[in-house]
């Protein structure tokens, strides 16, 4: 923002008569401004906005910038690596470099097989400062013990080399966690006691990045995870670093092979112990997994369940087929039933046509009686009564029940007049002649 | 634990310029220069196209061949459909793909995204989530890092419901927005990161001509401080309108060879619409540009060839649209065309020579046309966007979500801007002379810094601050015959600029300043000879000021405070 602008006019020189307090003098306003609205974008906006959100002027956030930013380069030079030397680091024999702790000599205890090799570099930079013999030497130590020193230098030189350091990763106790036991898991905690444990078995995988054990609100699908990646550990934990020391002379050569042969087999073994001890481990958390209970009681309630509500629809199903087989049966009774109703009225019906059909005849029967079978004044003759009584009942024979009761009402009306009751049987002898039920000829005496 | 390792630390971020035609994705690589980064394809400029056969998923440039022989199952741009409801759209573009169709409020295509026989209903929000993974995993492949969140660039006119559509549909993809900015914001942004850039104060229009649409911006750039001042839209106007007239042209040469109208069948027209494209933008490149098209209609192949003069002459008029549009942001802004300092030209159709040519004369000769065919250092017009977009997400990216929500906030954003010029009036003899320091419409609080030189003998010098405000002057050479031109000129750019060569000599414009209002006067005493005074101006929020003077490298200063004015 300082950026300053040089403008090529020349000022010009104070007028003549021209005079102010302290050579300033104010005459007028800016005008309004407008509002606008700012672009939130590019540095410059950003500074803009840091210096509004926190009220700053223009030389106070310059300030406050400048600082943060000299603080954050001394704070990576000087974070770490600053750790006590206790006299007895100090007095240890170079030569019993193998049961060092190279960590500690960097005074990186607190990383460990987090360091960084930047961190390395930088904690054998700031020893050998201070431990290099020449130091010594000036600040009139006449020692010639250069031991310390050595250490420095070997543990650097393995921890810097990745296979070197693996190595010693590997059988590192100090960076070991005990696993916690059942009496302090009861206690509760489990969560917190067993976190650092994998935290710290999980610096030996190949895979990257390790499951977390997570918390009593992890899915059921990390918890899965998480002890399947446990049980298929991949671990490139090796042991060479304890191999006893292979005689580097010529002269047994049978001895060396006997050695590397010995330590081939400690390598072995140690490794088969190791994943069997990490099997253990999982085991013990596993058991001591509440998670892993509640899954299972979880997915027991959930088989529960749904056997139940198999059950409830297997007699579901039952109780609709009886009440469908109920449903039929009375279906087929009510049928029955109402066809023998059906057949009974029918009968009544029939006997009923019948009674009426014989009123009828009677009739019939009567009207022909009524008028003296048409004797005109005395007896008819038997003949004539006969070739009647033929022709009624070839007429009955004829005709059916409705045209009877017909016939028979028209007859009623005729009374005891003889020639309309004639008129009557012949009009319907006639009419039975043309329908074709009566032959010609065939009524003998209504033609 | 885990959400303090996963936050900001680990948060990986590009910049995306989401366009209705073609989207870019870009990120600033280890130098420090923003980059665009290509997909598998190698394109930097991915069409913001989806298309699906048998279930399977094309993006980008293969999505768009499929608009000749899958059409219905394409869907194109759908970017300016998002967050708006089905009566607010103009479907236009759409017409030869997926076609939108209203769902509840939004807007859906039905395609056959799946195996499945019948067609689903996508929105639009959905289409974007998709077209963004795309987007992003491309990113991830090329970075070999998992991308996870972006700044993406929005048009000005994008309302609040369009914002949060793209930020859920951003979301959905996986990707947390940063911030959105405008695109005409960050393509000034792609400029002014250049490492031979200096902050100074200026006035940009940004011309954005993009395929389907364009815009055009006014932005005041003060002390790296951006101000839009006005914007203009034409939603008819860009790319498309000028492939019309590449496909008119070929279907009138073809209907005379052949009597049958390509443009009547769905699939040449298509196939038209593709290859013009196409051969448009070979005419941006090269004067001649060739078009070949296996059967375009009835069988018939066709091939044919168009050099660069017959297109402009054909494109006269909707070029006159596009510089039309540029004069009517200035004309919106208040300003003059001599105001302006920069022409920013972004955009796909900016790659067009002729375009800015004629903005060239629209524009004194002070004004810098950024576009390739005028200026050599100009940055591709199609990836300013997206590296304006990568540059502010490494500016923010470590900032924690709060944070930026909280620097983008109104309370924050909303300035007072100066009404007026404030600077150094110079007096010598007769002539009134005024230098800017701070220029009009810069953001308060605001601070400036110069140095003037003392007057040769040395001695006492006297600092005059004022207001000032900047006038044209028209000077005519001599009085002509012709009819006079009203002050501004602004109106007859639309309608004659082949006629232009001719009245160039009409008339001289000029900005003149003149002092408005006096504010404040110093005097700094005893300068030595041939030695340099500075002088800061500080400006509050409130309009206070405090003024200091002195001489370079002297020890006491002369200081001095202007009251605010009482409201």
């Amino acid at each position: 923002m300082a950026t300053v602008q040089t403008i090529n006019v020349t000022l010009p020189s104070l007028p003549a008569g021209w005079s102010a307090e302290k050579d300033f003098k104010a005459v007028g306003t800016v005008s309004a401004p407008t509002q606008r609205n700012l672009e939130p974008v590019g540095p410059h906006f950003l500074a803009h906005a840091r210096r509004k959100r926190h009220h700053r002027t223009f030389s106070e956030d310059e300030r406050i910038q400048a600082q943060q930013n000299v603080k954050s380069t001394e704070d990576d030079e000087d974070d770490d690596i600053s750790e006590e030397e206790d006299a007895m680091l100090l007095a240890r024999e170079a030569k019993d470099w193998k049961s060092q702790d190279h960590y500690q000599v960097l005074g990186l205890t607190k990383y460990r097989w987090r360091a960084t090799p930047e961190q390395i570099k930088r904690a054998h930079r700031k020893k050998v400062l201070r431990h290099h013999p020449d130091k010594k030497a000036a600040l009139g130590d006449r020692d010639e013990n250069d031991n310390f020193f050595k250490c420095i230098q070997k543990a650097t030189e393995l921890l810097l080399d990745p296979v070197k350091r693996r190595q010693f990763d590997s059988v590192d106790e100090a960076a070991e966690v005990e696993p916690p036991t059942k009496k302090q898991v009861a206690k509760g905690n489990f969560f917190k006691l067993w976190r650092p444990v994998f935290v710290a078995e999980g610096r030996f995988s190949k895979i990257q990045p390790v499951p977390e054990i997570g918390d009593e609100n992890s899915t059921q699908e990390e918890v899965e995870n998480f002890y399947n990646f446990w049980y298929d550990f991949d671990s490139w934990r090796t042991f060479e670093y304890l191999d006893e020391d292979v005689p580097d002379d010529n002269e047994n050569r049978d001895q060396k092979r006997h050695m590397e042969k010995k330590n081939a087999n400690a390598r072995r073994k140690r490794k088969t112990e190791d994943t069997a001890r990490l099997r253990h481990l999982v085991d013990d958390c596993a058991a001591g997994d509440d998670r892993i209970k509640k899954f299972r009681k979880a997915a027991r309630a959930d088989k529960d369940k749904k056997r139940l509500e198999k059950e409830a629809e297997i007699k579901r199903l039952a109780e609709e087929k009886e009440k469908a087989r109920l449903a039929e049966e009375q279906a087929k009774k009510d049928a029955e039933e109402a066809a023998k109703a059906e057949r009974e009225n029918k009968k009544k019906a029939k006997e009923a046509a019948k009674n009426a059909a014989k009123k009828n005849k009677r009739v019939l029967k009567g009207s022909v009686k009524d008028v003296n079978y048409f004797g005109e004044g005395g007896e008819p003759s038997a003949a004539q009564v006969d070739s009647v009584l033929g022709d009624i009942d070839l007429v009955i024979s004829k005709i059916d029940a409705e045209e009877l009761a017909g016939l028979a009402e028209r007859l009623t009306a005729a009374g005891k007049d003889a020639a309309a009751v004639k008129t009557v049987y012949v009009e319907e002898v006639k009419r039975l002649v043309g329908a074709g039920k009566v032959n010609e000829g065939e009524a003998k005496f209504f033609v | 634990m885990s959400s303090e390792t996963n936050g900001t630390a680990e948060r990986f971020a590009i910049g995306i310029s989401f366009g209705n035609s073609s989207s870019s994705i870009a990120r600033l690589n280890a130098e420090g220069k923003a980059e665009v980064i290509a997909n598998e394809e190698g394109d930097r400029q991915i069409p913001s196209v989806l298309s699906y056969i048998d279930g399977e998923e094309y993006h980008g440039t293969q999505a768009k061949a499929q608009l000749i022989r899958n059409s219905k199952n394409t869907v194109a741009y759908f970017r300016d459909y998002l967050g708006k409801d089905f009566k607010s759209i103009d479907p236009t573009p759409c017409h030869n793909s997926a076609h939108p169709q209203q769902s509840d409020s939004t807007v859906a295509f039905s395609i056959n995204d799946t195996t499945a026989e019948t067609p689903n209903t996508v929105t639009v929000s959905e289409i974007t989530t998709r077209h963004l993974r795309r987007l992003k995993q491309s990113a991830s492949d090329f970075l070999g890092k998992q991308v996870t969140a972006a700044v993406i660039t929005v048009p000005t006119d994008f309302k609040d419901a369009q914002r949060e559509a793209l930020i859920a549909s951003a979301n959905a993809a996986g990707l947390e927005v940063l911030q959105l900015i405008h695109e005409p914001v960050a393509a000034v942004l792609a400029y002014d990161a250049r490492p031979e850039a200096v902050v100074t104060d200026k006035l940009v229009v940004v011309a954005d001509l993009g395929g389907t649409r364009s815009d055009a911006a006014v932005v005041a750039c003060r002390g790296g401080m951006y101000t839009i001042l006005a914007t203009a839209h034409d939603y008819e106007l860009g790319g498309a309108t000028l492939d019309k007239i590449v496909i008119d042209h070929f279907a009138k040469e073809f209907m005379k060879k052949h009597k049958t109208d390509p443009r009547e069948n769905a699939r040449g027209l298509a196939k038209l619409k593709l290859e013009g494209e196409a051969t448009r933008k070979a005419l941006s490149l090269g004067t001649n540009a060739t078009l070949s098209i296996e059967s375009l209609a009835d069988g018939i192949d066709y091939g044919s060839t168009v050099n660069r003069t017959r297109y402009e002459l054909l494109s006269g008029k909707v070029f006159a649209q596009f510089t039309g549009l540029i004069d009517q942001v200035v004309k919106k802004a208040g300003l003059d065309v001599l105001d302006i300092d920069e022409v920013i030209f972004a955009g796909g159709t900016s790659h067009t020579p002729k375009i800015a040519q004629l903005a060239r004369n629209i524009f004194p000769e002070t004004t810098k046309i950024l576009a390739p065919s005028t200026f050599v250092g100009a940055i591709n017009p199609s990836e300013l966007a997206p590296r304006g977009a990568a540059i502010q997400a490494s500016l923010i990216q470590e900032f924690e979500k709060e944070d930026i929500e909280q620097s983008i906030h109104p309370m924050v954003t909303a300035t007072p801007h100066l009404q007026n010029a404030i600077g150094v009036e110079f007096t010598s003899g007769e002539t009134v002379d005024f230098k800017s320091l701070l220029n009009a419409e810069t953001a308060l609080p605001a601070r400036r810094l110069a140095q003037f030189p003392a007057p040769k003998e040395g001695g006492d010098v006297f600092i005059r601050v004022c207001e000032g405000v900047r006038e044209i002057k028209v000077t005519k050479p001599e009085p002509k015959p012709k009819e006079e031109k009203p002050a501004k000129d602004d109106d007859e750019d639309d309608s004659d600029f082949d006629s232009d060569e001719d009245e160039e000599e009409e008339e001289t414009r000029e900005i003149v300043w003149k002092t408005e209002k006096p504010i404040a006067e110093l005097a700094v005493k005893g300068v030595k000879a041939g030695s340099k005074v500075e002088l800061m101006i500080h400006v509050n929020a409130d309009l206070g000021l405090q003024i200091t003077a002195k001489e370079v490298g002297g020890q006491s200063a002369v200081r001095g405070a202007v009251e605010a004015p009482k409201a």
